[in-house]
């Protein structure tokens, strides 16, 4: 049986709305993208759907209190709420450099959480 | 009063700024000084922690920290010198100016040419017809920004956001993230302010309700905010009678527009544009004093940070260039005029004497096919909609300029369904 299901691609600013055709969790057909990327996101959008993670960890010491991260790719959608509580669990010390793995694998996911900038100690 | 000769200067190290300086450098000019009031470079950006940037120029997803981490790598790398901590507190008519940092005092720098990059501010509360009380936890969608993703502080737990631009929606899942309840959006167009990806991955992934053609009519709390009421408003946005709602909240968001920051621009005497509100600018980014230009949102507010980093690096091209009398200026002129579909747009005028592009809005969404254009068979494209969210370009070029009927001196750019 075919199903169809519309999403909204979110690779990049211009959001293409995607009809998307699937056959027993198989993509059948994809329409309404504009580049290669719809299709892609189609395909993960069916099977394991993935978000960026983007938050921030305390610092002790720091320039700041507080330090940018984000998840070196997508984090899958149902883990999304354990990964914000297991980045707001830790503590980074200063000086941070930008790229700086904070977790590794967050949450089994096999996905490493890393700094967004470097940050110098308290002046 | 010491004064700092340069031969260009550059007000504000955001996207814009940082790489105007780049541009400055890159087209020969010797001394270029970026000045930030800051403690650290990168503007806004540093406080925008979330994926979406660089796409176009990197060709890949960063976050603001990153992105601007990129682009002040290269200006160090390009030579350009930085003075933090210091702020521009006046611009004199011949574009030099005035500035303060703690370790220097005041100082007077004169440049060659100045580029101004000072970027945008929210609109406040106090710009938008909201009554009733003002206890604590009204706050613009990017102060409440700052807070949580640079001071570490959550401005409370039961959120409700006023306006649906990008920020507002960013912030809608920030504080979800953040462990926060966000009770709807509320929208008085019956549009999304922001991009489709943002309403999609920041309010549809979490359930979060969006109310087109609502309004916040007022706030309740005395000390501390409690409420508020919501409607739906009619077409002449008057709310509907028996649509009031009270919607207990401690925290209520504003994301209701941006406006181009440019109290040093009036001080100068530059000529503001009363539709964009930024300097006039031509299409070399040179506003009503030929020494001086401007990038990025304080000409008018992009969606784009690459849009900005882009724009900043052209300036600081021209004002190089003009620094040392290498700028074409003169040739004709043409003034450019929006058509019906057009809200705002960027530059007002150009000449002959370069390729040109276009930059605006429009005013209503068009979900069909369309057709952006210039008259006089100029330019064409067609796409498969237009929206008030996105930019428009349209691209001339010089050539095409200088073939004109020399009667022509205007030009009109729009949108039309095909």
């Amino acid at each position: 049986m075919t199903r169809t299901h519309t999403f909204l691609c979110v690779s990049c600013p211009v959001g293409c709305s995607l009809t998307v055709e699937e056959e027993e969790g198989v993509l059948v057909a994809v329409s309404g993208e504009s580049c290669p990327r719809g299709r892609r996101y189609a395909e993960t959008e069916l099977k394991d759907p993935r978000r960026t993670f983007a938050g921030t960890v305390a610092v002790s010491g720091g320039a700041l209190p507080v330090c940018p991260v984000r998840s070196r790719g997508g984090i899958p959608k149902g883990l999304l709420a354990d990964v914000a509580r297991a980045v707001s669990q830790v503590v980074v010390e200063a000086p941070i450099v930008i790229g700086q793995v904070v977790i590794a694998d967050v949450c089994g996911s096999g996905i490493d959480i890393t700094a967004s900038r470097s940050l110098g100690g308290r002046p | 009063m010491p004064e700092v000769p340069v031969d260009v200067a550059i007000v504000g190290a955001g996207p814009a700024g940082v790489a105007a300086g780049i541009g400055a450098r890159e087209a020969g000019a010797k001394e270029v000084l970026v000045l930030e009031r800051d403690w650290d470079l990168g503007g806004i950006l540093q406080q925008c922690i979330h994926p979406g940037f660089g796409l176009r120029t990197f060709k890949e997803e960063l976050t603001g920290p990153e992105f601007m981490h990129r682009w002040i790598e290269r200006a160090h790398g390009a030579g350009v010198r930085f003075s933090t901590n210091t702020m521009v507190f006046s611009m004199d008519d011949d574009g030099s100016l005035w500035t303060m940092n703690p370790h220097r005092g005041i100082e007077h720098v004169v440049p060659k040419a100045v580029v101004l990059a000072m970027g945008c501010r929210e609109r406040p509360a106090g710009a938008i017809k909201l009554t009733g009380t003002r206890g604590a936890g009204i706050y613009t969608a990017g102060t409440a920004q700052r807070f949580v993703n640079m001071e570490g502080l959550l401005p409370g737990k039961r959120v409700v956001i006023l306006g649906s631009g990008d920020i507002g929606l960013i912030m809608a899942r920030r504080m979800i993230w953040e462990g926060a309840e966000v009770e709807g959006v509320y929208e008085i167009m019956p549009w999304a302010g922001g991009l489709r990806r943002n309403v999609a991955q920041c309010l549809d992934d979490f359930h979060i309700p969006f109310h087109l053609e609502h309004a916040v009519l007022s706030t309740h709390g005395r000390d501390r905010l409690e409420g508020v009421t919501v409607a739906k408003i009619d077409a002449q946005r008057r709310p509907v009678e028996g649509t009031e709602r009270y919607v207990p909240c401690d925290t209520l968001l504003l994301a209701v527009g941006l406006i181009p920051e440019n109290e040093l621009s009036r001080m100068a005497g530059v000529a503001i544009h009363p539709g964009t509100g930024g300097p006039v600018v031509n299409q070399f980014l040179q506003t009503s004093k030929p020494q001086i230009f401007a990038a990025g949102n304080v000409v008018i507010v992009y969606d784009l940070a690459d849009n900005v980093s882009d724009e900043g690096m052209r300036a600081g091209r021209n004002a190089a260039l003009y620094a040392a009398g290498d700028l074409p200026c003169g040739g004709r002129r043409f003034e450019i005029k929006g058509g019906k579909a057009v809200r705002l747009f960027s530059p007002q005028w150009i000449t002959d004497g370069g390729d040109a592009t276009v930059f605006f809005r429009v005013v209503r969404p068009f979900e069909c096919r369309c057709k952006v254009f210039a008259d006089h068979g100029l330019f064409s494209q067609t796409h498969r909609y237009a929206r008030p969210g996105e930019m428009n370009e349209v691209h001339l070029s010089a050539r095409d300029l200088r073939s004109l009927d020399p009667g022509v001196t205007s030009l009109t750019v729009d949108v039309e369904e095909v």
